[in-house]
């Protein structure tokens, strides 16, 4: 358990620069999670953290501890990685206690550790068996496995979920959070799936390109994006951008809404007109997709309970000016 | 049309006409095989007065017991135990070297390292045969001839195997290295204890293949040995061969070469599970 502190961490690969600069305090037994696109190098920097790759400038310290030059097993991490990494060989017990053992943990400890980490995650009855002889859900427990018995001060999760089907992802989704805080380590998660950072982080951070765009709450930050990119990237359906000429505000290039507060009315009453595409009722809610006159591509949320326009049909739409997100020319949140 | 209605009574006359045409096969590979094996059963002169006899005699003991104890110029049971030090020493010790040059080129990163994957690539190109002579120079110049370390060290190196190794290594995923990374494994633990496991088949596959390379080598121990005791099996069945006007004594001969058969044989046999496993699947 730790505190886990990035201070203007860059890395480049030759002459390309993938990270230009992240810094974060991380508390202890904080769940933080790092979220964007493919690309935009939320990999890279947990691999810097895990000590897999140099970093080119900044300091990584772990518990106050400098480690940019420390080896990744002296670092006090533990890393599940996204295609779990297992020893195929080796059974689900040496696969978890294989750390230890060339920590020359003593045998009747490991045994203990590897127990209470296999009753945790309900893996006893698999003990013997190889990763190949397991399905995806109890591979990936097994990865969690090894990373607990280590007892380490920060978990590192590299996209751990990315290979199970959608109704595991959500249950692993809900046992990862409650493993974290019933052993109160503090953890780093990257993923690129964001109703994963909504649901499981006290803190996240938007990447996008190399550059840490926001970092904060889950629902300070669906509320209060920073930029264009996090107003985009977070939500779904994802919030819709309007040229604020349009609108008529003043001061902002663009202007985000969020689908759902955006309301449908009759043609000519609203602030924006345009004509309904198409719509897909999902039961509790309905999705309007409407094209404005000026060509962009609005969606509206709106519950069951309201009538559904005919597509094709002219529709207006409206909202409160007090949920208008004003962004200027370079994406940034007036 | 007819021949449809006769369509079951085809397919069986082709499974027949198959393994009629198998059988021949095997015959016809296995015959002189088996003209050996008779040959070493028989008195020399039922073999030189022809015809010569088509079923085993009654001298089959004898002749083996010769040949183990006697032999020729060597006890065939010398050569045998020198050919085995040979195949053995020339199979394990491609496997070591190869394997362990295959993990410094796929894990480590140093100056020239495609270079030197190059270099030992271009050796395919260079067997035995076509550096004979300056090997030769080399391992007499070491006094290494009449040896065991002269027959097997020049043909430990093996861009074959290597080449082979560094394959398989390179469709290990790059997260198993960091896992092992993280769980505090050195480069040598995490080659003898997960990399090594992991080949275990295509190791034994190497081995079956090496074992039989080195077992059948003749131009190199026919060059280096000029002591009989030192022969290995396959070259001394040449050198059991009478020189000028002197009679062969061809049942031992023909012993010799039935004994020379056999270890292969095991081998194969006693891995060919393994081999096939090792050849045809990859385990990740």
């Amino acid at each position: 358990m730790a505190t886990l502190t990035l201070e203007n961490v860059k890395k480049s690969f030759g002459k390309t620069d993938v990270i230009h600069g992240v810094s974060v305090d991380v508390q202890d037994g904080e769940f933080i999670v790092i979220v964007g696109p493919s690309g935009c190098g939320k990999s890279t920097l947990l691999r810097m953290v895990a000590g897999l790759e140099a970093v080119s400038s900044g300091d990584i310290q772990i518990g106050g501890r400098r480690v940019n030059d420390v080896e990744p097993m002296d670092r006090d991490i533990a890393m599940v990685f996204q295609n779990y990494a297992l020893y195929p060989h080796m059974s689900v017990f040496d696969n978890m206690a294989y750390g230890l053992k060339i920590a020359k943990v003593p045998k009747p400890e490991i045994e203990e550790r590897v127990r209470q980490a296999a009753k945790l995650l309900q893996l006893e009855p698999y003990l013997t068996r190889k990763p190949r002889e397991l399905s995806g859900g109890q591979r990936q427990r097994v990865a969690m496995g090894r990373a607990i018995v280590r007892k380490p001060a920060v978990f590192l999760f590299d996209e751990p979920l990315s290979n199970l089907d959608a109704k595991l992802r959500v249950q692993m989704r809900l046992e990862i959070k409650a493993l974290q805080r019933a052993l109160g380590v503090t953890a780093l998660y990257v993923t690129h799936d964001q109703v994963e950072a909504m649901t499981m982080a006290d803190r996240m951070i938007v990447m996008n390109g190399g550059v840490a765009d926001q970092i904060g709450a889950p629902l300070d930050v669906y509320a209060n994006p920073a930029t264009e990119f996090v107003a985009g990237f977070i939500g779904s359906p994802p919030t819709n951008f309007i040229d604020g000429a349009a609108v008529g505000q003043s001061g902002g290039h663009r202007v985000g809404v969020r689908p759902e507060h955006m309301q449908l009315v009759g043609a000519g009453a609203g602030r924006l007109d345009g004509r309904a595409a198409y719509c897909e009722a999902l039961g509790a809610e309905t999705l309007v997709h409407v094209k404005s006159a000026t060509g962009t591509q609005i969606t509206v949320r709106q519950d069951a309970g309201h009538p559904i326009p005919e597509e094709g049909s002219e529709v207006g739409m409206d909202w409160d000016r007090e949920n208008e997100m004003p962004f200027n020319a370079e994406g940034k949140r007036l | 049309m007819a021949e449809r209605s006769g369509m079951v009574e085809k397919r069986g006359l082709g499974l027949w006409l198959t393994h009629l045409g198998l059988i021949i096969g095997v015959l016809f590979i296995f015959f002189p095989i088996w003209l050996a094996f008779v040959a070493s059963t028989v008195e020399n002169q039922d073999i030189i007065r022809p015809p010569m006899p088509v079923w085993p005699g009654d001298q089959m003991i004898e002749n083996y017991t010769n040949a183990l104890v006697a032999g020729i110029n060597a006890p065939v049971a010398l050569m045998l135990f020198n050919s085995l030090v040979m195949a053995l020493g020339i199979a394990l010790g491609k496997i070591a070297i190869s394997l362990l040059s295959a993990f410094a080129i796929v894990y480590f990163r140093f100056p020239f390292r495609q270079t030197f994957f190059w270099l030992i690539f271009l050796t395919l190109m260079l067997p035995v045969e076509v550096r004979i002579v300056p090997t030769y120079e080399v391992v007499a110049n070491f006094g290494m001839l009449n040896s065991y370390s002269g027959l097997i060290l020049p043909l430990v190196a093996s861009a074959t195997a290597t080449f082979l190794f560094r394959q398989f290594f390179l469709t290990v995923p790059d997260e198993l290295a960091e896992a092992a990374r993280v769980d505090g494994a050195r480069p040598m633990q995490f080659f003898f204890d997960i990399l090594l496991p992991m080949s275990r088949t295509n190791i034994a596959a190497l081995f079956v293949i090496l074992f039989i390379y080195g077992w059948n080598q003749y131009l190199w121990p026919l060059l280096i040995t000029t002591d009989p005791e030192m022969n290995t099996i396959v070259m001394g069945i040449k050198q059991m061969f009478p020189s000028g006007d002197d009679f062969a004594h061809w049942p031992t001969i023909m012993a010799t070469s039935i004994l020379a058969m056999v270890p292969p044989v095991i081998v194969v046999v006693g891995m060919q599970k393994l081999f096939i496993r090792g050849l045809v699947e990859s385990e990740k």
